[in-house]
């Protein structure tokens, strides 16, 4: 169970806590993306969906911003999990 | 695996995409409507309770029933294909419609798109909000109302909207002890009718309470709450321990706008509607030309506006697509106008009145900056052109 509140868990897909979100923050991350790409908060199934907000939030009270500053990252197809094969089966489709 | 043609291509099958879908195909629109849900109807499905709301066909009607006559509605219409257990995965600039159904991968190629797809829950971050008893309200209303499973003996609930006063309500139905309602705000956030049913069964309202903490081994065994100052400070010494199994969550919805940012459609962020939203016109058209919205992706509201709303894009893609002749559409197009306005008309719609002002007048901002011929707007805020455009083929890992 979580101490402190930098034990709280930010994002449940890739297991990230608030903790290492401020950590980013605090080392200069000023974007989602940056703190995406850093900590993988929202990189899991659900693809920020519950996080996202969680941690544009935090962005903005540690950097002074509006949340309505804080654009989310670039949402890139997929946006869910597929398997390759499916994907491969899509490029085979093409080929002939 | 194969290429879809239609006319129309509807994301969500929720009451706004069934609406519109209903609509554009009385028109004779070759409509396609894409729902991951197995059964149609998204949130209505598991709505007991019934609904107030200006439209004869709806008002006091349950919501499941609602979602029920939909469904069937759309079964016999021959214009609309329904794509259900099926996920849209992304949308490229070309106009397709990447999407999963159980068989495979397929796309979706629409002359017109209605985004439909509604809203996700919002979380809080508190220490314990990860242990196996927190759940979102949606997720509650899943478990007991569509596969009738209690989620446990004893709830605390968080948020004090018409979600959450309705999902107490129906775990009371349930049989489940619901030991509080908290809410950050000063006042009750949802109607007096729904907060004054729950308090008629001893169940405390608590304003300008939160929750401290969750508490638990393997799952919630507790929870911590306490009394908030004016700077939303929790107060110590006004700590009160609550013996519950359940934590639910129903602090509020966030548009799912993910299709809408991949279409480039001008997007912006108004609280008051939710986060952020698409612009959009009168006849419920994007910036994005040939996308339509409608329902809570366009700003978070209640099933009686979604449903307007969606009749509204139903039949706004229809016209563009040269099915409704003007005079009609000018008829029908009042008529639901009308309705709309008077869905919106009272006291707990303020809040959506102000945000869809502010919609506008952003709109007009940019639709004037457009008219003057400035540097050509770009499509969408970043780059989205360039990972879900001209490379496509890539993207997709052929």
């Amino acid at each position: 169970m979580a101490r402190t509140d930098d034990d709280i868990i930010v994002c449940r897909c890739e297991d990230v806590s608030l903790g290492e979100i401020r950590r980013a923050i605090a080392e200069g991350a000023t974007t989602l993306d940056e703190i995406r790409r850093i900590t993988r908060a929202g990189m899991g199934p659900c693809q920020g969906r519950t996080c996202r907000l969680l941690i544009a939030s935090e962005l903005a009270r540690k950097t002074g911003k509006q949340v309505g500053e804080i654009l989310p990252s670039t949402f890139r197809p997929p946006m869910k999990p597929v398997t390759m094969g499916s994907l491969a089966e899509l490029g085979e489709e093409e080929d002939r | 695996m194969s290429v879809r043609k239609t006319e129309l291509a509807i994301v969500g099958a929720g009451p706004a995409g069934i609406c519109a879908a209903l609509e554009a195909a009385s028109h004779g629109v070759k409509t396609t409507v894409i729902d991951r849900g197995e059964e149609l109807g998204g949130q209505l499905i598991k709505q007991t309770h019934k609904f107030f709301g200006w439209h004869k066909k709806s008002a006091g009607t349950r919501g499941i029933l609602i979602a029920k006559k939909l469904s069937e509605d759309v079964r016999n219409s021959e214009n609309i294909t329904v794509l259900n257990s099926t996920e849209a995965l992304g949308y490229y600039d070309d106009g397709t419609l990447l999407v999963e159904t159980p068989q495979g991968i397929d796309r979706v190629i629409g002359d017109r798109m209605i985004v439909a797809t509604g809203a996700s829950e919002r979380m809080i971050l508190f220490p314990g909000n990860d242990l196996p008893g927190v759940y979102g309200a949606g997720a509650v209303q899943t478990l007991m109302n569509a596969h009738g499973v209690r989620p446990g003996q004893s709830v605390l609930m968080i948020g004090s909207g018409n979600i959450g006063l309705i999902v107490s309500y129906q775990l009371l139905q349930a049989g489940v002890r619901v030991e509080a309602v908290v809410e950050a705000m000063p006042t009750i956030g949802g109607y007096a009718v729904h907060a004054s049913k729950i308090r008629r069964l001893g169940v405390p309202i608590l304003t300008r309470h939160t929750i401290k903490e969750a508490y638990g081994k393997d799952q919630v065994e507790g929870a911590i709450i306490w009394e908030l100052d004016d700077s939303w400070n929790g107060i110590p010494g006004t700590e009160k321990d609550l013996k519950v199994d359940v934590i639910c969550l129903a602090v509020g919805l966030s548009p799912l706008a993910e299709l809408l940012w991949q279409c480039g459609a001008e997007m912006a962020y108004i609280p008051e509607l939710g986060g952020f939203v698409p612009l959009y016109d009168e006849n419920m058209e994007t910036t994005r030309k040939g996308v339509f919205v409608a329902g809570d992706v366009a700003g978070i509201e209640e099933a009686s506006t979604a449903m307007a709303a969606g009749r509204l894009a139903g039949l706004s893609a229809a016209r563009s697509l040269g099915k409704v002749p003007d005079d009609e559409y000018a008829k029908l197009k009042a008529e639901i106008l009308a309705e709309l306005e008077g869905l919106r008309s009272g006291p707990a719609s303020a809040k959506i009145r102000s945000g869809l002002a502010k919609m506008r007048e952003m709109l007009q901002a940019v639709q004037a900056k457009e008219l003057a011929g400035g540097e050509p707007r770009p499509q969408g805020v970043r780059g989205e052109r360039d990972c879900a455009g001209s490379n496509s083929e890539e993207a997709v890992g052929a």
